[in-house]
């Protein structure tokens, strides 16, 4: 938020912010309030929510309108929630009724979905999945009770809104206290902005898939790669790639030549900046908002202690680093003992680019981000062949083993084979409940891929699947630092049930990178029938990338327990990041009745199909055509 | 006559622009932007593979390869204009193609279709129709490859096929190898062309993309007549091969 628009915001939007300490008077504002609305910000960037108070009940209120805003210098027009990017932090308590009044002044549909938390169908604003959206110039009033706490945001689930800055942070502050000291919080939300239209970047992807791509591999890497690898190792790299039509390179489908990376919704340049007290315990939430953006987020020379992931608590894990998929929430502890800036640093995953900012001892210091690392390539692993051989580096893939194996369309010997390796949609018809599933928990053993290759929208399958959460991810791990491994995760209090899956849905995320062709079983949306849970039913839901891409799956209404080899104590999560090759089971308790959307949280890839919707019935009636309006609307709400 | 010939280029340059023209058809329309449709949708491209000057000849030609379709992923209706325009004294014409493709594997488009040919000199004008087949996609090794085989209505059989590979030499600049031939398995005297192997050119093209849509390019084309193809030229005082330097734009939408 720029002074220019502040001083155009209503007047009690003004005060609100000013008794946020948002005009500068930070210190002095900010005693007056309880440690839990410490959300500073330098003048610029979000808000805490002030709700109005009718009869002792909190009403939320949001404007969904469109706003001019300066990015980088630079005036554009967003969608805004209460004229700002992102949107206003909305504090909510575990335990209470959550009432929160949207009213669209755009005149397109919108709508906001509360991600990660969980609702009545009618409740989670997915347009056309289970409600009607919310009409240009309309109100519309969603209430929930709230069932839980932690770190979560809220977003625009209408056409490609979310890019244009729909978008904001929710906290759920817990009815118990928190299980760990800090003195001061910070919500961080990372998020990418274009000054293109993103119909426009939908379009130009559709054309040409790797538009945005600026790191290719050119001639020049190839001299330097036959100097450092030889040239007929080089050369056969080259080929094995080139044989498959895939490009190593291929990281993002959105890259820094069009994106501005940002934290809470400033440019580096404009340097988000939060306060501390020199020696203080610093609570960073972070929140990735971004669009298609994978960052790789940290304190460079602090070492981070994640408390909660997906707004749930873990047991404390120290790291140097994390990344943090489109859709995913992190938070952590640090502690800052001396009296000088920190950098907070989110590299894109692609190294095209960062969002960063500064904790400082006073407002006005900047910490200079750390040096940028060289964008990483894709390896074997990502093509499903040498698992945990992940190439970190640019030519860092002198062996080249079984090459001739991979390729596509030749059928692999598998060299594992398990008893559910090749499932499909037709082995899991209803009712089917599968007595030798592997126990809950348990990491997916490395298996080969199936025979089917999921038709034209699927370009390639990989050779072997298998699990990859220890694996540190692409361009990570190989410089000294500490990772975050999903399977580092230990949700903080074991289950007071854990039960065993009785049955088992594996599904594919397929993709065809030469067409933006992005879907589940080869299949896009419009042409799918609805995934089908059972209420009450305890699933294995199990996904496979066939893709040489990143998904970051998200589902709505139900926890996805991540089977991380953890046992009772496996995380529960919103979102999962799902790299390519990987295998990845979660166990999913089927205890919301109605139409949820399942969906890749990239916004492209979603946008051209890779979304379902998961229809929990407590009969298993046929509903035919998944619909594209909701003519059910939640009406199997329980 | 002359208008008759210049119907099939009229329709296909029609088209071009009038791809080139339209909107492209979002899969959600801005009115019901909430209402997802989350489908692949429909959009329009249009293109300049080739579009360049050969200051060389007596024909001095302005050589293009322009390429557009409309559809989703995997449907789509194609045209395409192939052809020379002498800004000296020479050959016009081409061969313009009206296409449905579908995609038939994850990297190929089946194409199938009305193709005019069209050619136009001092001494006259020749034209002929017919209906082409072809793929076009990508070969393992990253090469752009569009056979066609071509049969018109007077019985004569011709293939064609372009190949393009694109080597970059840094991140915006481009170079092309790519390579036409064309047989015929009959003679066509009007068209100048004999049966066998008829023509080929080989073309080395750099480009510079200031953006993805916009790479002015400079490059070196070299064309050849073989066989009998070679001999009516000859005959007809005709250049069977040379050697170009060409200035080109290419350009997408």
């Amino acid at each position: 938020m720029t002074l220019d628009q502040l001083l155009k915001a209503p007047r009690s939007r003004r005060e609100v912010l000013r008794s946020m300490g948002a005009m500068g008077a930070l210190a002095g504002a900010e005693r007056l309030l309880p440690s839990y609305a410490r959300v500073a910000t330098d003048g610029t960037g979000m808000s805490e929510l002030a709700p109005r108070i009718i009869d002792g009940r909190a009403i939320h209120e949001l404007e969904i309108g469109e706003t001019s805003v300066v990015i980088e210098g630079r005036r554009a027009r967003a969608v805004t929630i209460n004229g700002t990017v992102p949107g206003p932090l909305i504090r909510l308590r575990e335990g209470e009724d959550a009432v929160l009044r949207v009213a669209n002044r755009l005149d397109e549909d919108t709508s906001i979905h509360w991600h990660g938390l969980l609702v009545p169908p009618e409740m989670d604003g997915v347009p056309g999945v289970s409600f009607p959206g919310i009409g240009g110039g309309t109100t519309f009033e969603y209430r929930f009770p709230i069932r839980q706490a932690g770190t979560y945001w809220y977003h625009s689930h209408s056409g490609l809104q979310e890019q244009l800055g729909h978008y904001g942070p929710i906290i759920i502050e817990p009815a118990e206290p928190y299980p760990f000291q800090f003195d001061r919080e910070f919500v961080v939300v990372l998020s990418d902005w274009t000054f293109e239209n993103p119909k426009r970047v939908l379009d130009r992807l559709r054309k040409q898939p790797d538009y945005y791509n600026y790191q290719r591999r050119t001639v020049v890497d190839f001299a330097r790669d036959a100097a450092r690898n030889g040239l007929w190792s080089t050369v056969r790299d080259r080929w094995m790639w080139s044989s498959m039509r895939m490009n190593p390179t291929d990281i993002a489908d959105v890259t820094g030549t069009t994106y501005s990376f940002l934290m809470n919704g400033m440019a580096p340049e404009s340097n988000w900046t939060g306060v501390f007290a020199p020696g203080s315990r610093v609570m960073l939430r972070v929140i990735n908002a971004a669009s298609t953006t994978f960052f790789d987020v940290r304190v460079p020379g602090v070492p981070l202690s994640i408390v909660q992931v997906s707004g749930q608590y873990v047991e404390p894990v120290e790291t140097d680093e994390f990344r943090i998929a489109p859709a995913e929430t992190y938070d952590f502890i640090l502690e800052l003992p001396e009296d000088r800036p920190y950098s907070v640093f989110a590299e894109a995953m692609d190294r095209s680019g960062f969002a960063s900012g500064t904790l400082a001892p006073r407002a006005g210091m900047r910490a200079e981000p750390p040096a940028r690392r060289r964008r990483p390539v894709l390896g074997m692993g990502d093509m499903g062949m040498d698992h945990g051989a992940m190439a970190g580096g640019d030519g860092a893939m002198p062996g080249m083993p079984a090459m001739d194996a991979a390729m596509p369309g030749k059928s692999a010997k598998p060299a594992v084979q398990d008893e559910h390796a090749g499932h499909d949609m037709a082995s899991m018809a209803p009712g089917s409940t599968d007595s030798a599933l592997r126990a809950p928990g348990t990491l997916p053993p490395m298996v080969a891929h199936g025979p089917g290759t999921h038709g034209v929208g699927n370009a390639m399958v990989p050779m072997m699947v298998g699990s990859r959460l220890a694996e540190a991810g692409l361009g990570l791990g190989d410089d000294g630092r500490r990772v975050l491994r999903y399977t580092e995760l230990r949700s903080l209090e074991r289950r007071p049930e854990f039960r065993a899956p009785e049955r088992e849905i594996e599904i594919h995320l397929t993709g065809n990178m030469e067409r933006f062709m992005w879907g589940i079983d080869g299949v896009p949306f419009d042409q799918a029938e609805p995934i089908e849970f059972k209420h009450g039913e305890r699933l294995r839901f199990t996904m496979i990338n066939d893709t040489m891409m990143h998904h970051p799956m998200h589902l709505h209404g139900m926890w996805m327990e991540l089977e991380n080899g953890q046992g009772d104590r496996i995380p529960r999560i919103h979102t999962i990041n799902v790299k390519p090759a990987e295998k990845v089971s979660l166990l999913v308790t089927a205890d919301a009745a109605g139409r949820w959307a399942f969906h890749c949280h990239l916004l492209y890839h979603m946008e051209v199909g890779m979304f379902r919707v998961v229809h929990v019935g407590t009969v298993m009636e046929h509903e035919g055509h998944t619909g594209h309006v909701a003519r059910e609307g939640g009406a199997d709400a329980t | 006559m002359r208008r008759n010939v210049l119907r099939p280029l009229t329709i296909v340059m029609a088209t071009l622009l009038a791809l080139a023209g339209s909107r492209p058809v979002q899969a959600q329309a801005d009115s019901s932007a909430a209402l997802h449709e989350m489908r692949w949708g429909r959009t329009t491209f249009v293109a300049s593979e080739v579009l360049e000057y050969l200051p060389s000849g007596a024909d001095r030609p302005i050589v293009y390869d322009l390429v557009g379709w409309s559809g989703g992923a995997s449907h789509r209706l194609w045209a395409k204009a192939d052809g020379q325009l002498a800004t000296g004294k020479g050959e016009s014409g081409g061969a313009y193609q009206l296409l449905y493709g579908r995609m038939v594997s994850p990297y190929w488009d089946a194409q199938i279709g009305a193709r005019a040919d069209v050619q136009r000199d001092e001494h006259g004008t020749a034209s002929r129709i017919g209906a082409t087949v072809g793929l076009q996609g990508l070969a393992p090794g990253w090469f752009e490859l569009e056979p066609s085989l071509f049969i018109s209505t007077t019985g004569d059989v011709s293939l064609d096929l372009t190949a393009s590979y694109d080597v970059y030499v840094t991140q915006r600049l481009v170079l092309q190898p790519r390579l036409e031939g064309s047989a015929s398995f009959s003679d066509v005297p009007e068209f100048g062309v004999g049966s066998g192997l008829s023509e080929g050119a080989f073309a080395l093209r750099a480009r510079y993309e200031f953006r993805r849509e916009f790479a002015p390019y400079a490059g070196v084309v070299w064309e050849r007549r073989f066989g009998s193809t070679a001999d009516l030229a000859r005959a007809a005082g005709s250049e069977v091969g040379r050697a170009s330097l060409v200035l080109g734009l290419r350009l997408w939408h």
